[in-house]
């Protein structure tokens, strides 16, 4: 029995010495850092199976310049379909039988509320989630989850402050999608717009994700006497609304809110013509936007989608997206030095000062403390030409009042 | 399955069928009590993500058996099943959250819910047929993700409910991983032994005449509405206490968990199986949750190519589903246990 427990003590020291000298967790060895992540590769959603892809060739770049401190980024991504029991089933595979360092920027706020909760039980870094919802930042509650983009609240912000200091009179109509997403918009831009709020907002109209058209919200807002719209609809009632709105000569100064704002699935259908004027906001460079075209941070990306992802399509915004968050990653690795415990991680992730990156807009700086966990909060409006959206104007910045 | 009682009983006429020396009945119980062993051990040998999966795996097994209730031994085809799993799912979510009910309430409510809601729903389709009634099934499957987005201070919109995982009661030494599994498990058999009590006899004879002449059923005496409708009802409640529990176990429901793709693959785990086939329900449930995950450790191109394959390739080897092959599997050895005997005889 002695000679027994004896074993048994030796054992556990031996298996204890190994861990107490490397001090890392499930994921990193001297030569690999594994990172799990799951994408919808097939699905509704798979539109966004590209920002998988374009990710595993930016880490397949840094591998061979040498990795980070010498180790080589293993990058496992799994198909969930967009379908939240997927999302979980393949994040738990990734944590608990692939033993990945981190989950990195799993896409949709389905799957990431899926997870939400089982992320912070493991005490497993849910980094730079690809969702707009403002709950991604609650490091009091979630400390282990951090979104990347300017979250809803944020964009919302931004368009109330160009409005109080660029337009006079305002007469604020507003149509949104009666839910989450919705109302998470709505509230920032009353936030930002604070006292003057009750005063300029004449309208508000709301609709259903199962209504068929938007039609008489529309005739009711120009009714209303607005002369500013603010648009929170998702890309079928955005198109919709535009068209709408150019049939029966309404001319507000037109915000479009960023979900809805794609030119290939918005502005197209709902006529080019009629989307000239529309105003929405952006925080990266938009590879058709003939103001970067000597940019270096553009001619880089052109020549790493060239080597590394030649079959990605360079108009498509996802992809200086996936090379943007991937890049962000990459610092926060190589900041937390020699020290890959999840908590470490976590901790550099909460305390980015002032990071600048090629691909974002020019004076674009991303900032977290353990008390934000907001990367990315700044943003540029851009009006929409006829052809493509052109920045104007200052930057913005939601986190100052 | 005709020719198959018929053969059995060829064969049985001279002597009870035996192989090495045990009777037909005693392997299907020896099988049984294997299998059930295999199932309770599990959560000793595996990990708590496999565990996850098997526990799905158990969850689809009930969706399937509710399914093949209705399509395999009834003929009623439902492209829609989806909306009632949805409707377990979200009926156990709101009663833990909104009221606070514990899990154990609220599992045999969705049940009866969804007994309820599958019982209304089968009566307007007892005027469909066929593939009529498939697109009208579908059409549910297509409205219930919108439908959920629609009562939104319920059912918390797209961004759907969390739970809290269960914790095993009575102080069990379990993990909740291991408690949501025997839970499930226990659920499984129990409707697994009620499906077999029910399929077995009159009820079963006349469901399965329903299905092979309905009006020679109608002659005999069948009342055919109320049993169409009473299948409806048994099959949603199947897969609305499957969905109620799976929902449980990944302890979250929102719309995109219940599109359309989930009634799909319902349909092709209980064609895989094997249509009126209760042993089918388990294997096509075996189907559905691992070919796609194999299909991508194969193919992250093409996942869904590759799962093609499969499916092409199971249907070919195996028309009859899984079941059917084992079926015919066994009858193989029966016959080669029989003859030695007969030729000892003579």
């Amino acid at each position: 029995m002695s000679l027994r427990r004896l074993f048994a003590f030796v054992l556990a020291v031996a298996l204890a010495l190994p861990a107490g000298a490397f001090a890392a967790d499930p994921g990193v060895t001297a030569t690999e850092i594994k990172i799990g992540n799951t994408n919808p590769y097939s699905g509704p959603a798979s539109a966004y199976g590209t920002i998988g892809k374009v990710i595993a060739a930016y880490f397949k770049k840094v591998n061979d310049e040498g990795g980070i401190n010498g180790r080589k980024i293993n990058f496992i991504s799994y198909d969930d379909g967009y379908s939240p029991p997927k999302a979980v089933e393949m994040v738990r595979r990734l944590v608990e039988e692939d033993q990945v360092l981190l989950i990195f920027q799993l896409l949709g706020t389905p799957g990431n509320s899926a997870v939400h909760k089982y992320m912070n039980q493991m005490k497993v870094p849910q980094l730079f989630s690809a969702t707009g919802a403002t709950k991604w930042n609650d490091p009091q509650n979630f400390p282990w989850t951090m979104g990347w983009q300017p979250n809803y609240q944020s964009e919302a912000k931004i368009y109330a402050s160009y409005l109080l200091k660029n337009i006079q009179d305002a007469k604020v109509g507003i149509l949104y999608q009666n839910d989450d997403y919705g109302k998470d918009y709505l509230k920032g831009f009353k936030d930002g717009l604070g006292d003057a709020a009750k005063k300029i907002v004449v309208m508000e109209q709301t609709y259903e994700v199962t209504d068929p058209t938007i039609d008489s919200q529309i005739v009711n807002l120009k009714n209303s006497g607005a002369n500013v719209f603010f648009n929170i609809t998702t890309p079928k009632f955005a198109a919709q609304a535009i068209k709408k709105a150019n049939e029966i000569g309404w001319k507000p100064v037109h915000f479009l809110n960023n979900v809805g704002a794609s030119i290939g699935a918005v502005l197209k259908p709902a006529g080019l013509e009629a989307s000239k004027g529309v105003i929405t906001t952006q925080y990266a460079k938009d590879p058709l936007d003939p103001q970067f075209k000597n940019d270096k941070g553009m001619k880089d990306w052109l020549a790493f989608m060239k080597k590394y992802y030649a079959e990605g399509n360079i108009a498509d915004a996802a992809n200086v997206y996936g090379y943007s968050v991937a890049q962000t990653l990459v610092h926060v690795l190589k900041q937390a030095g020699n020290d890959f415990s999840r908590a470490n991680v976590m901790k550099q992730a909460a305390n980015m000062k002032n990071l600048e990156l090629p691909m974002l807009l020019p004076g674009i700086k991303i900032n977290t403390s353990p008390t934000d966990f907001a990367p990315i909060e700044q943003g540029r409006l851009a009006k929409f030409t006829g052809e493509i959206y052109e920045a104007f104007g200052e930057l913005y910045d939601a986190s100052k009042k | 399955m005709m020719e198959g009682t018929a053969s059995a009983a060829r064969i049985s006429a001279p002597a009870r069928p035996t192989v090495a020396g045990l009777s037909v009945w005693s392997w299907t119980i020896g099988g049984l009590v294997l299998v059930i062993a295999i199932a309770c051990a599990l959560p000793l040998l595996l990990s708590g993500f496999k565990l996850f999966q098997f526990t799905q795996v158990l969850g689809y097994a009930i969706a399937l058996l509710g399914l093949n209730i209705l399509t395999g031994y009834n003929g009623q085809i439902s492209l829609g099943h989806g909306a009632f799993y949805a409707l377990g799912a979200y009926t156990t979510a709101i009663m833990i959250d909104k009221w606070s009910v514990p899990y154990g309430f609220a599992i045999p409510v969705a049940g009866v819910v969804c007994l309820v809601a599958g019982f209304l729903f089968g009566i307007p389709a007892l005027r469909l047929e066929g593939l009529y009634l498939a697109l009208a099934t579908f059409a549910l499957a297509l409205a219930v993700p919108q439908i959920l987005k629609y009562f939104d201070s319920w059912t918390g919109g797209s961004q759907g409910i969390v739970l809290s995982k269960p914790q095993a009661p009575f102080g069990l030494p379990l993990t909740s991983d291991q408690w949501l599994y025997f839970l499930t498990l226990g659920t499984t058999l129990l409707l697994f032994l009620f499906g077999w009590n029910l399929l077995r006899g009159r009820i079963g004879r006349a469901i399965v005449a329903i299905r092979d002449h309905p009006i020679a059923a109608e002659t005999m005496g069948i009342n055919s509405a109320l049993y169409k409708s009473l299948v409806f009802g048994v099959s949603a409640c199947y897969v609305g206490i499957a969905g109620a529990l799976v929902g449980l176990a990944v302890a979250f429901v929102a719309p995109d968990s219940f599109n359309v793709f989930l009634s799909i693959t319902l349909l092709v785990g209980i064609v895989v199986g094997g249509l009126a086939s209760i042993s089918g329900a388990l294997f096509g449930a075996f189907f559905i949750q691992f070919v796609p995950n194999w299909a991508q450790d194969i193919s992250k191109a093409a996942p869904w190519a590759i799962y093609g394959v499969f499916l092409i390739a199971f249907m070919y080897l195996m028309p009859r589903g899984i079941s059917g092959f084992f079926h015919r599997l066994w009858r193989r050895l029966l016959r080669a246990g029989a003859k030695p005997a007969e030729l000892k005889r003579s």
